[in-house]
């Protein structure tokens, strides 16, 4: 119950956020990726606004032996920089820069009801899917 | 810079760092939302229900500040729909080989520190904004 109270809160603040925040509008994202353009810094102050938050956040998480739930606090183990990691993120990369949507921005923006949110937002499924299908995970 | 929101921008973003940070204490988990959605496909198990409850609240927060302000929460989308097409089918299969989007390895993965979260993130914002320079600049009317 504790699990599905902060995932809904959490879900809900995440998804003010990024609409206060304007982050959900693909037009301000690219105004941010453009730095030849008409550049607008706001992305940069988002993403201060979060790691002001997050940095606290996570280094209290470390001294905690659980979280609310009794769940076990589930930091990514990882270390290795390989060729899945560096050629994904180009790829995302790619798909961000021509479009101006990343996942969270993409969800949230189906609140706006407009056709080409959902369009977008089925292909990223589907790209998941094309992924899950090609790697067996 | 005429559009420049910098008190916005820094409430919205403290905004979804609490998010991660109430996500991350109450339940042990990473707010990464390609994770969560990609978690969701076939899957079943213990971790669907909190999920599928994160994705609807992301949406229905969103819709809460368009009722509220529906300036704030406008948006405007310049691809077309051959081009939103091909980038969600990007996004969506590059954040699951990369392990991560701008939520997971930027405001989560950034803040611990994470090599992998660094490399991630410098990859991902210097291809867009390469992308978007070949995009407007060179092929592009220059807008």
């Amino acid at each position: 119950m504790i699990r599905l109270l902060t995932a809904g809160a959490s879900g809900l603040l995440f998804g003010a956020g990024l609409a206060v925040s304007s982050m959900m509008n693909p037009a301000k994202v690219i105004g941010f990726l453009d730095f030849a353009g008409n550049w607008d810094p706001t992305l940069a102050f988002v993403m201060a606004g979060a790691l002001a938050v997050t940095v606290p956040a996570f280094r209290l998480a470390k001294a905690r032996p659980e979280a609310l739930s009794g769940d076990s606090i589930a930091l990514p183990r990882r270390r290795d920089i390989d060729a899945r990691l560096v050629g994904g993120a180009a790829l995302f990369g790619l798909g961000w820069g021509i479009a101006g949507f990343c996942p969270g921005p993409a969800l949230a923006a189906l609140s706006t009801g407009l056709p080409e949110v959902s369009a977008f937002a089925l292909a990223m499924l589907a790209g998941m899917g094309l992924y899950k299908l090609a790697f067996r995970e | 810079m005429e559009n420049f929101t910098p008190v916005s921008g820094a409430i919205g973003g403290a905004m979804i760092g609490l998010a991660a940070a109430i996500l991350l204490h109450g339940s042990g988990r990473i707010a990464g939302i390609s994770g969560i959605l990609g978690g969701l496909l076939g899957a079943g198990g213990k971790d669907t229900w909190w999920r599928l409850v994160f994705i609807l609240g992301l949406v229905g927060g969103a819709l809460a500040v368009g009722f509220a302000d529906p300036a704030t929460a406008a948006i405007t989308i310049e691809a077309s729909w051959p081009v939103l097409v091909l980038a969600g089918l990007l996004v969506g299969f590059g954040t699951r080989l990369g392990n991560g989007c701008t939520s997971g390895h930027g405001v989560c993965g950034l803040a611990r520190l994470s090599q992998r979260s660094i490399v991630a993130t410098a990859v991902f914002f210097a291809v867009a904004a390469a992308t978007v320079f070949v995009m407007r600049h060179v092929m592009g009317g220059g807008a």
